[in-house]
């Protein structure tokens, strides 16, 4: 691939990066995936909270729901928001009379991307959490913390590599998420074109013609490839400091 | 900055079971008082009442004259020390120590001459910097104890505060915070299964079990004059002689126990007697009868005799080395039997009370005192 990208020196590079909209779209893929990363970042770890400390009727059912994207091919979680959010559907419609925009929109990439990547976040973070001794969160409130003083000063601490570790993998998911975005964003080059689907029209003869080629695909793909890599390095890092904290515990 | 505890008809029940039923106790300011019982008796699920950490289904709880049943944990202001010290793993000693204050918005000055003032207190001045997982087990529950204290608060609740650590490390902690207390003052209320920590360290006893006080008092009067079958054999090691009553005595076989008042005759009749109150002589007395002896163990500074009465009932005897030189297995000699506490025996439904010719050791560990039956 780095071969058949970076053949002629960095042409294709420069070639693909210049045309096709391609700047934007990495950019557009970046910008998504960060945003994805903090919002899931924050939810998932309410949520794995939820799952393990407030005990309510039909908790264990909510916790199998959350690994839903897990199991659903990506395509048709794709078509599902397509059906809730379309501007033929209820929801979709209500919207769109209102001026949000989902569907072949920005924010339906976003929805797409926190679907895809909330168990990533949720499952990282539940199991520190069990483990999680509740005598330290009960030390804390007997010393006066609130509710809100405890989780920010005891319970956080002790997540928070599992909450980098968390995100940081739905940041990864997200460069390189296509099936859930790809009927979403309508792919409007410019717009709402991520760079995953850009790779693909790029190797597709029928969208762009003779013009593009094998070479742009292979150099955008290095791009995002390179992120991702750098992105694993740091993930490893940050857990396996998590786990050698844990193993000196 | 001392007040008193005051619990009044505490009860709470998980689910069907009744965990704590209907407790009501005192402890005076400026006192140590012991909440002594087996697991599962309760006793710290009282204990976590009264700092708010278990809501309480009915009854009460006051410090220092001020109900606090319906406040918050935070709002409560008492010191806790938990089992496992519940330290904050991140923070380090100082930070641990600290936290108390910090969440009070005490401001940073104070603060740092209040931690300073503490970590001389229980010894730690050089620790300061460490993190929990760098210190030795006495040493958290030290630093867990500074925490607590440095507040001021009005009292200390202790849950099972030397459970977790060794024999020695115990005996150690148990010393300094006799000392620690007097020292402070502070109202202290611990929670425990080892009723030697008890007898040592409390002015006044609680013994709980199933949920229910089966006696309060000071320590003495725990042990010497025990209210219910239970606390006799559960404070103390004890036989358990098992005969029927005569004319205010327990009668087993030729063998004879005063103490049966308030027994009707013809009645069984249960008698607790201690180890040590057990007198051995070569020649026959008026209150004494025939024993033969059937194993002798040597625990260096005095032995254990197992011996057996003529109805074939076992019963040991703890005696110093030196007054028994000459007694060794296969002997028949005299037993006296002093101070036996005497219960009917359809009062003493305890499983572990009842047990004749058991002697109940002293709880040692985490479980139902064990019933060592005699060969």
């Amino acid at each position: 691939m780095l071969q058949s990208g970076f053949g002629n020196g960095l042409g294709n590079l420069q070639d693909a990066l210049n045309s096709f909209g391609a700047q934007n779209a990495i950019k557009l893929t970046l910008m998504m995936a960060f945003l994805t990363a903090i919002i899931n970042g924050v939810f998932g770890t309410l949520l794995a909270y939820i799952f393990v400390r407030v005990p309510f009727p039909g908790r264990d059912l909510l916790s199998t729901v959350v690994d839903l994207p897990f199991a659903v091919p990506t395509l048709v979680a794709g078509v599902m928001l397509v059906a809730l959010y379309g501007p033929h559907s209820t929801v979709g419609g209500w919207l769109e009379r209102h001026g949000i925009h989902i569907i072949f929109a920005p924010l339906g990439i976003l929805l797409a991307l926190l679907f895809v990547t909330l168990p990533l976040v949720v499952r990282s973070v539940q199991p520190v959490l069990i483990e999680l001794d509740t005598a330290e969160e009960e030390a804390a409130r007997v010393l006066g913390a609130g509710g809100l003083t405890t989780f920010r000063k005891v319970v956080f601490p002790a997540l928070r590599p599992a909450i980098t570790a968390g995100a940081l993998l739905a940041f990864a998911r997200s460069l390189g998420e296509f099936g859930a975005i790809v009927f979403v964003s309508g792919n409007i080059p410019n717009k709402t074109l991520t760079a995953p689907v850009l790779i693909t029209q790029l190797l597709n003869p029928t969208t762009f013609g003779a013009v593009a080629g094998p070479g742009e695909a292979a150099a955008v793909s290095s791009l995002l490839f390179l992120f991702s890599f750098v992105l694993v390095l740091i993930t490893e890092r940050v857990s396996s400091h998590s786990l050698q904290r844990a193993a000196e515990l | 900055m001392a007040g008193s505890i005051q619990v009044r008809g505490l009860t709470k029940s998980f689910g069907t079971f009744r965990a704590v039923d209907d407790v009501t106790f005192e402890a005076a300011e400026g006192t140590i008082t012991a909440l002594l019982g087996p697991s599962g008796s309760g006793k710290s699920t009282v204990l976590r009442m009264i700092a708010g950490l278990e809501q309480a289904d009915v009854g009460s709880v006051w410090v220092a004259g001020e109900e606090l049943t319906e406040a918050s944990v935070q709002d409560r202001r008492l010191g806790f020390v938990f089992q496992h010290y519940a330290l904050f793993r991140h923070m380090t000693v100082r930070k641990n120590v600290a936290f108390g204050l910090s969440v009070r918005r005490v401001d940073k000055g104070t603060q740092r001459e209040r931690v300073d003032e503490l970590l001389e207190l229980v010894g730690l001045a050089p620790f300061g910097d460490r993190y929990p997982d760098q210190l030795s087990g006495g040493q958290r529950q030290r630093v867990a104890l500074a925490r607590a204290l440095a507040p001021r608060p009005q009292v200390l609740l202790l849950d099972e505060p030397f459970g977790a650590l060794d024999a020695r490390v115990r005996q150690e902690l148990r010393a300094w915070l006799d000392h620690l207390h007097r020292e402070l003052g502070v109202t202290s209320l611990f929670v425990t299964h080892d009723q030697e920590e008890a007898l040592e360290l409390a002015n006044e006893i609680v013994v709980m079990n199933h949920g229910r006080v089966e006696q309060v008092g000071p320590a003495d009067a725990i042990y010497n004059q025990p209210a219910t079958p239970f606390v006799a054999a559960f404070v103390g090691s004890s036989n358990v002689l098992r005969g029927t009553v005569w004319e205010r005595h327990v009668h087993f076989g030729h063998s004879i126990v005063a103490g049966a008042h308030e027994i009707p005759d013809g009645a069984e009749a249960i008698a607790y007697i201690r180890p040590h109150d057990i007198e051995i002589t070569s020649e026959a007395g008026s209150t004494s009868f025939p024993v033969a002896v059937e194993r002798r163990t040597d625990m260096g500074w005095m032995s254990k005799l197992h011996l057996r009465l003529e109805d074939g009932q076992p019963l040991v005897a703890q005696l110093p080395n030196d007054e028994i030189e000459a007694v060794e297995a296969g002997q028949r000699l005299f037993a006296n039997l002093r101070n036996p506490k005497v219960f009917a025996a359809d009062r003493a439904e305890d499983e572990s009370a009842t047990v004749p010719g058991a002697v109940v050791a002293p709880a040692e560990t985490e479980t139902q005192p064990q019933a060592e039956a005699q060969v």
